[in-house]
């Protein structure tokens, strides 16, 4: 079976923890924070205009997106305009035992606020159960909407969507 | 079958609805639309039949580069079912090899 | 007969630039394009753009393709439409209507009529249902109509990684994803998204056979080892009314071919490719290229190459000074640099200055 990113599109957290764009363990434990999972050197940087505090920087054209930690407030205007969708939002301290993670979602049907879902790993893998806090759809994010779901603590580096929901034709 | 409801590009739009018939069959289609995708919405993928075997073919390119998707329509051979537009009435029959329509076929 | 300064063969995103910035500089310009609209492949594409934000990112393809429309309607551009270019003597250009010829004389021509899907072979690859991506999301995307529900795609290229995507989106399984090198040809991003919604890649996996009476109906794909020899035992059979061929493009050369223009062979760009300069102009003298014809790569570098070759072709013409063009042409030249920058990129840019040295050694200038 071939290995690594590169054969089956699973990053590892290893892999993550070089990339310039994902947050410090300290800096996730103080609030919501952008997570950016961009590891290869792709002309793009959509992400630099998206955000309204400066908190994401690209030095040349194919740089990987760099997050300045003490600018993110968390606000997750960044999600939704990533072409690759490989920016995701993480709010550690959402309640005394679950973090939110933050996604952006381009599928029929959405899912509804209240809504208890499958959470899904990087290699869409079931790995716990979330509840929908909210599903945000905005004009600037054209189409694509970004869905907030509240999970276990010790799941916030894993989990990175849901399961498809049936019914939707 | 038809794709009703898109994430990205939105509820299908009403356009009207013709009919057409292929091989003697009347199927409903979007006038406008190509041959091809009615007959894809409609469940027929197979378009012509090779001479030698009778093998079907069916579309393949999408974009009339390919040949594959041939049809005789409205009595004129070898046309390409991707790109034409559907019209009221249209018929459309399957096409063996380059010439015979399946009706005319003597096998 | 139609007279003209500059005719643009083929009608997406490359001969829509070249069409737009020739016609903004003065010169009188015609597109000739087979289908009864322009837009080429854009309008199939339903995802954002990369790139830089000063210039498309984040916008979605069918996006660019309305802008480029709108800029297009602003020129007097004439459009030459439901029209095969079929025949050329000198600069003589002969297309086919319905059953009507007509004769387009022309000062410059473009030849941007980018590429053509390629297949592989293997026992039942006829069969209907089985079909080029490119094909696959014309249907989905353009006309809204899903050729199956349990798909298989050949090939992880950011076509087959992208097209698999939006079968998702258009309401298909998309029950596996084979790729016979042992990695990923395309963006990471895009098969992270794929992996996150749960379709399998398997990569050094390819189809061992197809089954089906008038439609496809299974699929056997089997694990293949670095001679490219399938391991007998691991094949695996799948249900699927769909297999989308995602195995490269090769670029349309046969009028640049007609026009007498060299070409050479060049895998990176999909195949035999026309010599060009760093003006776009092939060893034809007159006669200029542009986009997937050029080197099969990205919308982003053929709307780019389809400017340089307006550019250049309306600046030959005389209807702009030299200064003014280099300073258009730079510009441009610096953008598809940035493009072709990094690891999915710096190749093309080295295969495109190869290309343009050996334009220019064949034409007798010395670069």
């Amino acid at each position: 079976m071939n290995k690594g990113y590169e054969a089956t599109g699973v990053l590892s957290v290893e892999d993550l923890g070089k990339a310039p764009g994902f947050p410090s363990e300290e800096r996730m434990k103080k609030g919501p924070v952008a997570v950016i999972e961009c590891v290869q050197d792709i002309p793009c940087n959509p992400c630099v205009a998206a955000c309204p505090f400066g908190a994401i920087n690209v030095e040349t054209l194919i740089g990987l997106p760099e997050l300045d930690e003490e600018k993110c407030i968390g606000c997750g205007s960044c999600i939704a305009h990533c072409p690759g969708l490989a920016i995701f939002l993480v709010d550690y301290n959402h309640s005394e035992t679950h973090a939110l993670i933050s996604f952006a979602y381009e599928f029929l049907p959405l899912p509804k606020v209240g809504d208890i879902v499958d959470a899904t790993d990087r290699s869409g893998r079931v790995v716990t159960k979330g509840k929908v806090i909210r599903v945000l759809e905005k004009k600037d994010f054209d189409h694509t909407a970004v869905i907030s779901i509240a999970v276990l603590k010790e799941y916030v580096h894993d989990v990175r969507g849901i399961a498809f929901l049936k019914g939707g034709e | 079958m038809r794709i009703i409801k898109h994430p990205i590009l939105g509820p299908l739009k009403k356009t009207k609805e013709v009919n057409i018939t292929v091989d003697g069959k009347t199927i409903k289609a979007f006038e406008g639309e190509p041959i091809a995708s009615a007959l894809i919405a409609a469940g027929i993928l197979a378009f012509r039949k090779t001479i030698k075997k009778g093998s079907p073919r069916g579309y393949f390119c999408g974009i009339g580069r390919c040949t594959d998707c041939m049809m005789i329509v409205d009595g004129v051979r070898n046309v390409r079912t991707c790109i034409t537009p559907v019209k009221e009435g249209m018929k459309i029959e399957t096409q063996i090899g380059l010439k015979e329509s399946k009706t005319n076929d003597s096998n | 007969m139609i007279a003209t300064d500059i005719a643009v063969i083929g009608g997406g995103p490359a001969g829509l630039g070249a069409a737009i910035e020739a016609s903004k500089l003065g010169a009188k310009v015609i597109i000739v394009d087979e289908n009864k609209d322009i837009g080429g492949q854009l309008f199939k594409q339903t995802h954002k753009f990369f790139g830089s934000y000063k210039h498309y990112a984040g916008v979605r393809g069918f996006e660019i393709g309305e802008r480029l429309l709108k800029d297009v309607e602003k020129e007097d551009i004439k459009l030459q439409l439901n029209s095969t270019a079929f025949e050329l003597f000198g600069n003589e250009l002969g297309v086919i209507e319905n059953s009507n010829i007509e004769w387009i004389k022309a000062k410059k021509v473009i030849f941007s009529c980018g590429a053509s899907e390629k297949v592989i072979h293997f026992p039942g690859w006829t069969l209907p249902g089985i079909m080029g991506a490119g094909g696959a999301q014309t249907l989905i995307n353009v006309h809204r109509v899903l050729p199956g529900k349990k798909c298989l795609m050949i090939g992880s290229g950011n076509v087959g990684l992208v097209v698999s995507y939006q079968l998702l989106q258009a309401g298909a399984d998309v029950v596996a994803l084979v790729e016979a090198l042992p990695k990923i040809g395309g963006y990471g991003v895009h098969a992270s998204k794929l992996r996150r919604f749960g379709v399998p890649i398997l990569t050094s996996h390819t189809i061992k056979e197809a089954y089906g009476y008038d439609k496809v109906e299974s699929a056997t794909i089997v694990s293949i080892d670095r001679n490219w020899k399938p391991i007998p035992g691991t094949e695996k059979t799948y249900d699927v009314d769909v297999i989308c061929l995602a195995v490269g493009l090769k670029p349309n050369i046969e009028l640049p071919l007609m026009a007498g223009c060299e070409t050479t062979y060049v895998s990176l760009f999909g195949g035999r490719v026309p010599l060009h300069d760093e003006n776009m102009e092939t060893t034809a003298e007159g006669f200029y290229v542009a986009g997937d014809t050029a080197g099969v790569e990205e919308a982003d570098t053929a709307i780019d190459e389809g400017r340089l070759s307006g550019i250049a072709a309306t600046e030959a013409l005389g209807y702009v000074s030299v200064d003014e063009a280099n300073n258009l042409k730079t510009e441009i030249r610096e953008r598809l640099e940035g493009l072709r920058s990094g690891t999915f990129g710096e190749h093309r840019m080295v295969a495109k200055q190869q290309l343009i040295q050996k334009a220019n050694y064949l034409r007798g200038k010395r670069s």
